[in-house]
């Protein structure tokens, strides 16, 4: 019976329900009331649309008009909302929603291939200097009012080649040479930030994206996003098997037949476009890519046939709800505090000013959560740090 | 059926294998031997393409090494490491599907799944199927490893020091199943430091000392005093045993009664 085939699959298809879920709950919840089917409703008649439009804009190009307002009319819901609520839902909180769970799943791909590169638990889709690349383009960015996403994003991108063409020794690429090559280009590309930081004008917006949000989110920004990483999703996919012989050692691995290096340098391309593709519009999410593998080798084994898709499902599930807390949790907080009759609540009300509305940085949010679990981790499997 | 001619390896500056030569026929289990640090290793590796020879020629049923693709030279060659740690919770069945990497494009088929099996079976881990290799002794974890050279399927097995670090009884465990391989028709390249294991298993033993051949053929024309005192400078007796009808190397060392301990002599 190849082992492949059963249980991992059925976990597989759970986790994507799970993250569709996930979404289209998300999407309802906010400052405004719209209830979760109206929402799925709202969502599914937006995907109908837009079907539809693709459909008569390829006839277009070869020629045939069609009026595609007829299409699919037997499938489509009854419009029971208002056009606030569609301009709510399918303009501001969906955009939101999907670039959160893009990068999730970008950060928890990346981080899961470069745990089984590294042979390191440890490692995460920043290891290797591609936040300190990335957070250096935006500080230029802001400070020199250029468009940050394109700039982090080719700048993260250069570092990664940096080290690696750094850490090569004779055509290859020892991966703790390479750990060692990330952490000094790090530091160095640090440093520079702090520079832009100490001279900018922009001190509140680059620290800001430094502590990583979806404040900015758009349709635009998500399309972008998409292509890179779902194209690096898949590709990273091809690589499970070879992942998988060569955790028992390169030589091992380069025995049986893979091409050791062409896979290191391949998965380290692959992880490091969609880290920085994440990363250029989110800022620096952390713990994402390193926990969210960690859990998952936890409850599916190390198989990256499995343990890869599984990462990606889970890491886009967590990244949605991490955003949702840190979008809805301080309002939710305002309330409490006025409802109470506290003195000391009443005193930090004043102190803090308005809590309504007010958007906390996810990366506050995942890191909150993530520290003290990762603590967890390490206290219950001492005796082995990886799963 | 495997033609070593003239290979010389070199790390940098320092030559590590010099115009060695290795003959060797389908069915005959070969014994590598020599000190530490002689090249045997090396020579194991390069047999592998693991290492490329700057001189010299190594092929297979008459096929170059150099004209064959990674994966052609997987199906042919399968190894066994010196050193092997696992870190990650892998079955035993996973590893040992590792074997069929070469075969394998996308997911196993049944036929994978049988040979795995079939691996398992021979090596007697079937029972072991769904442990985790993290949780394995030190010979059951080689007799892994093992499983999954064999699901490779492979003309030639290399083994360098199978059993280096095991206990007495899963040495001889370990080297009746590799001998059995090769009686099933494997040539077997096995790195040996036991010289009395080497003598009583192998068909041939090829002697390094510091990357030249110094002497090759049946353990009777190799493991002589004379070459054992150029390549190890200690002093043997060699004599017929009777019980395994096979040779015995008897280093010649002082009875320890009348021998004063070395350090006390300096304090």
């Amino acid at each position: 019976m190849p082992k492949y085939s059963g249980s991992i699959r059925s976990v597989i298809i759970a986790l994507a329900v799970i993250l569709l879920v996930v979404v289209v709950s998300n999407t309802a919840i906010g400052t405004t009331n719209i209830s979760p089917v109206l929402t799925a409703k709202i969502i599914y008649m937006g995907l109908l649309e837009w079907v539809r439009g693709t459909i008569s804009w390829t006839l277009s190009l070869i020629g045939i008009p069609f009026d595609s307002s007829a299409l699919f009319s037997s499938i489509v819901p009854d419009n029971t909302w208002t056009d606030g609520q569609e301009k709510i839902i399918m303009g501001i909180r969906l955009p939101r929603v999907i670039l959160a769970a893009l990068v999730g799943a970008a950060l928890a791909t990346a981080g899961c291939s470069m745990q089984g590169l590294l042979k390191n638990p440890l490692a995460d889709p920043y290891i290797i200097g591609m936040s300190s690349g990335a957070a250096l383009g935006a500080a230029i960015g802001f400070t020199l009012m250029l468009p940050t996403q394109l700039i982090s994003f080719i700048i993260a991108t250069i570092t990664i080649f940096v080290v690696y063409n750094i850490s090569k020794v004779g055509g290859k690429v020892p991966v703790d040479t390479l750990l060692l090559a990330g952490i000094a280009i790090s530091f160095f590309l640090s440093a520079l930030t702090s520079f832009f930081l100490f001279f900018s004008e922009s001190l509140h917006q680059i620290i800001y994206w430094m502590m990583g949000g979806f404040w900015n989110a758009s349709w635009d920004k998500v399309k972008i996003t998409m292509i890179i990483v779902l194209a690096g999703i898949g590709l990273s996919q091809r690589h499970a098997w070879n992942l998988n012989t060569m955790l028992l050692g390169e030589e091992q691995a380069q025995s049986l037949g893979v091409n050791v290096e062409s896979v290191k340098k391949q998965v380290l391309v692959i992880s490091a476009l969609i880290t920085a593709a994440a990363v250029s519009v989110s800022g620096i999410v952390g713990f994402v890519g390193l926990i969210i593998p960690h859990i998952m080798r936890n409850i599916i084994g190390p198989d990256h046939r499995g343990l890869l898709p599984a990462s990606t499902l889970m890491g886009a599930t967590f990244l949605v709800l991490s955003d949702t807390f840190a979008r809805t949790f301080p309002s939710k907080v305002q309330a409490v505090l006025e409802s109470s009759d506290i003195m000391l609540f009443q005193v930090i009300l004043e102190r803090v000013g308005s809590l309504q509305g007010v958007d906390l940085p996810v990366g506050i949010v995942t890191a909150l959560f993530g520290a003290p679990f990762f603590v967890y981790l390490l206290r219950k499997r001492r005796k082995s740090l990886y799963a | 059926m495997l033609e070593v001619n003239g290979i010389i390896v070199k790390y940098g500056n320092r030559q590590i294998l010099n115009q060695v030569d290795l003959h060797a026929e389908e069915g005959k289990f070969v014994g590598i031997i020599g000190p530490n640090g002689s090249g045997k290793t090396t020579l194991v590796k390069t047999i592998n393409n693991l290492i490329k020879p700057t001189a010299g020629s190594i092929t297979i049923d008459g096929q170059s090494l150099d004209t064959m693709s990674s994966i052609e030279i997987a199906k042919n060659i399968a190894m066994v490491s010196q050193v092997i740690s696992i870190n990650f919770e892998f079955t035993v069945e996973d590893v040992v599907l590792m074997g069929r990497t070469p075969y394998i494009k996308g997911a196993e088929t049944h036929e994978d799944m049988e040979i795995v099996q079939d691996a398992m079976k021979k090596t007697r881990i079937l029972h072991l199927k769904d442990r985790f290799v993290t949780q394995l002794s030190g010979g059951e974890l080689q007799k892994v490893i093992i499983a999954r050279a064999l699901a490779q399927d492979p003309k030639i097995l290399l083994l360098d020091e199978p059993t280096s670090h095991l206990d007495i009884t899963n040495q001889i465990d370990i080297l009746n199943l590799v001998k059995d391989a090769s009686r099933k028709g494997m040539l077997v390249i096995a790195v040996m430091h036991d010289l009395n294991l080497a003598a009583y298993y192998c068909d041939k033993i090829y002697l390094i000392r510091d990357g030249d051949m110094i002497s090759s053929g049946t353990p009777k024309e190799v493991l002589t005093p004379s070459n054992i005192k150029t390549t190890y400078n200690i002093d043997v007796e060699v004599i017929n045993n009777s019980i395994t009808n096979s040779l015995y190397v008897i280093p010649l060392l002082e009875p320890l009664g009348n021998h004063e301990p070395a350090f006390s002599e300096g304090i």
